[in-house]
């Protein structure tokens, strides 16, 4: 059989995601109120008082620091399992391997949930699903992409049918490579993003993300 | 179990074309290949139900033969007796059109809407051709040779 270079395809003009239905639905019903957060303005300004008063700082320094460690060893993640991953994933929050002494509870709700635990492959029609949980999340909130093909597209990565990393997708924070991770990668993944956890509530910042690998 | 001869005799008296051993130098009467033309499809099929007793639709896919076309391969068994006939027909690449087998077998709804899913192939005569497995806006027809596929897909590649 001779070996043909294969005919050009159209070039299609990737959408986005203003044009997909599903952020559409979101705009609609999440409107900001034109009065603002008065309960945020309420705190921020009673914080900003106290912060001015003369000794407030240490009084704000301290607690700040307790928050800290509270935000940093509470983070549950919202229970989302795509493949093979998921069964690493729910071996580490299980009995042997234990994160819950991380203060890490799966959630079975993204409302309530700090972290996504993107464990294994995203075919491009799971996508707009995974970006659609990422988005019901609150703020501030972390993903972690476990296993090769959460990371890149893995094995399946010149296949059709999947996304090249989902990074793609949602802001990633921390990758676990592996095929599929241990629980022992996974956790230390998941000390990483404690860690980074820590740096954001000090700074306020997450550190830029690198371009994606390609 | 029927011999091979008897089994080759009656599938060539049923269906008036000639079947082939699928492995050649193994020949059994539950593997056997035939290779109809296209506008004797349904009545190939139809007499594989009614006459050889091929009451089980095993599945239904398609080869790509580039500019030659498209082989649809459909599977019948016969529960009963064992035998096992792979029904094959060539249709153009371009329409790439083909009668459809849900009207005989009712397995047959899913299967040719994943075929025409992935090659495009068009069932003529099937009630609900839509898209089983991809996203109802993609674009192409993945397991086609000219499909370049490691390409830009909308919206992630």
């Amino acid at each position: 059989m001779e070996v043909t270079s294969p005919t050009p395809v159209p070039q299609i003009p990737p959408p986005t995601w203003e044009e997909t239905k599903d952020l559409q639905e979101w705009v609609k019903y999440h409107q900001e109120r034109p009065s603002g957060d008065q309960t945020s303005a309420a705190f921020e300004g009673l914080a900003d008082r106290l912060e001015h008063f003369p000794g407030g700082w240490l009084m704000v320094t301290s607690t700040e620091k307790l928050f800290n460690w509270a935000r940093k060893s509470s983070i549950w993640p919202v229970t989302f399992g795509l493949a093979c991953c998921a069964i690493e994933m729910m071996a580490t929050f299980a009995s042997r391997f234990d994160v819950e002494r991380f203060g890490m509870v799966p959630w079975a709700s993204p409302r309530h949930a700090d972290l996504m635990i993107v464990s294994g492959t995203v075919t491009i029609k799971m996508a707009p699903m995974l970006k659609r949980i990422y988005d019901q999340m609150a703020d501030p909130k972390w993903c972690v992409s476990m296993g090769s093909c959460a990371n890149s597209g893995g094995p399946f990565r010149h296949g059709y049918h999947v996304v090249k990393g989902v990074d793609r997708v949602v802001a990633v924070d921390v990758y676990v490579p592996g095929c599929p991770p241990t629980p022992e990668s996974l956790m230390f993944g998941l000390l990483k993003l404690q860690e980074r956890v820590a740096a954001f509530q000090q700074t306020g910042r997450r550190e830029a993300a690198g371009p994606p690998p390609d | 179990m029927p011999t091979l001869d008897a089994a080759i005799a009656r599938v060539r008296e049923a269906l008036g074309a000639e079947p082939a051993g699928e492995d050649p130098k193994r020949p059994d009467p539950r593997h056997l290949v035939v290779t109809v033309p296209l506008e004797r499809w349904l009545v190939a099929a139809r007499a594989a139900r009614d006459d050889l007793g091929c009451r089980y639709f095993c599945h239904l896919t398609a080869v790509d033969w580039k500019t030659e076309g498209f082989d649809v391969v459909c599977r019948l068994e016969s529960l009963q007796t064992g035998l096992g006939l792979t029904l094959m027909t060539r249709i153009p690449r371009e329409p790439a059109h083909c009668p459809s087998l849900a009207p005989l077998f009712k397995g047959a709804l899913w299967m040719e809407r994943e075929c025409y899913d992935l090659f495009g192939i068009r069932f003529e005569g099937h009630p609900d051709l839509r898209r089983l497995l991809l996203p109802d806006d993609w674009e192409g027809f993945p397991l086609r040779k000219d499909y370049a596929v490691d390409t830009s897909h909308a919206p992630y590649r």
